[in-house]
């Protein structure tokens, strides 16, 4: 199979490849997909006190559509709100890196992890977040 | 005698090295050469019994057939002519399960058995044939005590690879044909990957029919064999009608350049083999030296019994399409899931009990003839390199360095 453009522009250069402290002030962490399905991504947001994005981190075990998802997602959600991040659909992620049919779940794996993220970030800060 | 290994110089600029020889090989310039005057020249059809034309081309194939025949012993008149191997065990286990359906329906095959053979199995399970697939060690061996325990008296017919084609394992075929024999049942054989590489003498296993392959001993793509034993005498029913070639067991005209490159594949795989074997299996043991360095690297398949042209590794934390994407300058495949169309890990690994997880980490590196020592090199550094980058990116290594034992974690897979 032939990978896309950008999708081997996001594996060779990967964005905002790592890790925050879990524990940390304004950190929230979504990890999901599973070892057996050969797909796991977590991705890091650290929100600010206005309930902006302001960075993000990921890390994936995965083909390169779901690094490419992954690392894309840590493009998009810098700057959001979480209500905006909330928003993205894993519909935008699959046209931005024109991702065959067999490789769209990657893209909604991507979407569930925003999901995850946010939901763990408001767990954490459920007095800090501005609704 | 040209230098096969000069023009096969590690890497060319813009070509890959190439370690998926299990997947096939290139044509042999020797072979290529004999078949081509067929083509253009001698292109007679071997059936036309009344001109000179037929005549030569019906000799080139009468020469072909001694030469398969010479480098598994086996008599000219058990070779049938078939377009692959896929053909010859459709036309086994088909033919020998409808031929003998009189006498009992069962049938016997291992889950680690080429999709060639499990698809024709799942097949005749339609048409009413009892299928029992039969599981196989950790390292890929079929305990012969299962095996035998799975003969019934209605069972016509057992298929059992002997060199598995992502493993490279071999099957203890004397013993499990032993088994057969003592109880009546026909035993094939699918030896596409093993012919060339293991030696295979029909005068002494109790093989009844074999498959057999020439693009994956530097023959060309599209030809193959199927061996039907004589003594004692083996029928199966004709799968491909119309005009009776072959003694009857597959209508066809011969592509007599096909078998020309067929024969002439085999007859080199018989001179070469031997030292072939030797340099393979000291470079194959170069490139695990290389690769086991590394942190966290497994082998898949029994170290023993296996060709000497196999490595199948898992690299741990690393998922497999990702690592062949990085080393696009090496081709190999992998038994990840996002590498086969059915988004299914290798059913080969998890019917040796490999978890999903190594399955998808999994890479086969298969050598050949035309392997060198720098290609060797050059893959191990590559792949380190890669690993290396892929793990940095991976939470998967990132809690297993942090000591968490991740069988125990509730994934939150979708």
């Amino acid at each position: 199979m032939a990978y896309g453009d950008k999708v081997m522009d996001h594996y060779e250069n990967p964005r905002n490849v790592g890790a925050f402290d879990a524990d940390a002030e304004g950190v929230g962490t979504g990890m999901v997909g599973a070892p057996a399905c050969g797909d796991v991504m977590r991705l890091q947001i650290r929100v600010n006190s206005a309930g902006v994005i302001e960075d993000a981190k990921f890390k994936t075990y995965g083909c390169g559509s779901a690094i490419a998802s992954s690392s894309l997602v840590t493009e998009w959600v810098r700057g959001r709100t979480l209500d905006e991040a909330l928003a993205i659909k894993n519909t935008q992620i699959a046209e931005e890196l024109a991702l065959p049919p067999v490789k769209i779940h990657c893209s909604i794996l991507a979407e569930d992890a925003i999901k995850a993220a946010v939901a763990d970030f408001r767990a954490r800060h459920a007095a800090a977040d501005p609704a | 005698m040209p230098d096969l290994h000069r023009d096969r110089a590690f890497p060319r600029h813009g070509r890959p090295v190439y370690l998926d020889y299990a997947a096939t090989t290139p044509v042999d310039p020797r072979v290529a050469r004999r078949m081509i005057p067929y083509l253009t020249e001698l292109y007679g059809n071997a059936a036309s019994r009344s001109h000179a034309y037929g005549w030569a081309a019906e000799e080139a194939v009468e020469l072909a057939r001694e030469q398969v025949c010479a480098l598994i012993n086996a008599d000219p008149r058990e070779i049938a002519w078939t377009s692959g191997a896929t053909e010859s065990n459709n036309l086994a286990i088909k033919g020998a399960a409808r031929f003998h359906r009189g006498r009992g329906n069962h049938l016997v095959t291992l889950a680690t058995e080429h999709k060639a053979v499990l698809d024709t199995m799942r097949e005749l399970e339609r048409e009413g044939f009892a299928v029992t697939v039969l599981p196989v060690l950790a390292s890929g061996l079929v305990d012969p005590d299962v095996f035998a325990a799975a003969l019934t008296p209605g069972t016509v017919l057992a298929s059992v690879m002997l060199v598995n084609n992502e493993t490279g394992v071999i099957q203890d075929i004397a013993a499990l044909g032993a088994l057969c024999r003592a109880r009546g049942v026909l035993l094939h054989v699918d030896a596409a990957q093993a012919a060339g590489k293991v030696p295979i003498d029909l005068a002494e296993l109790p093989v009844d029919l074999m498959s057999l392959s020439a693009h994956k001993l530097y023959g060309p793509k599209g030809i193959g064999a199927l061996y039907v034993r004589r003594r004692p005498r083996v029928r199966i029913e004709c799968q491909m009608h119309g005009g009776g070639h072959e003694r009857g067991l597959r209508s066809g005209t011969l592509p007599t350049h096909q078998i020309v490159g067929m024969g002439e594949a085999f007859w080199l795989a018989r001179e070469s083999m031997a030292s072939d074997n030797a340099r393979i299996r000291a470079l194959r043991e170069r490139l695990w030296a290389g690769l086991s360095r590394m942190e966290a690297v497994a082998l898949n398949g029994d170290a023993e019994r296996r060709a000497p042209h196999y490595l199948n590794a898992s690299f741990s934390y690393v998922e497999g399409e990702s690592l062949l994407m990085g080393i696009k300058d090496v081709a190999v495949s992998s038994g990840s899931a996002c590498t086969s169309a059915s988004l299914e890990p290798s059913y080969v690994l998890r019917a040796m009990g490999r978890s999903d997880e190594l399955a998808h980490s999994s890479v086969r590196f298969s050598l050949g003839r035309f392997t060198t020592a720098e290609e060797i090199d050059f893959t191990i550094a590559r792949i380190a390199q890669v690993v290396a980058r892929l793990r940095d990116m991976s939470p998967l290594w990132d809690m297993a360095r942090a000591g968490v034992d991740l069988s125990t974690i509730q994934w939150a897979a979708h």
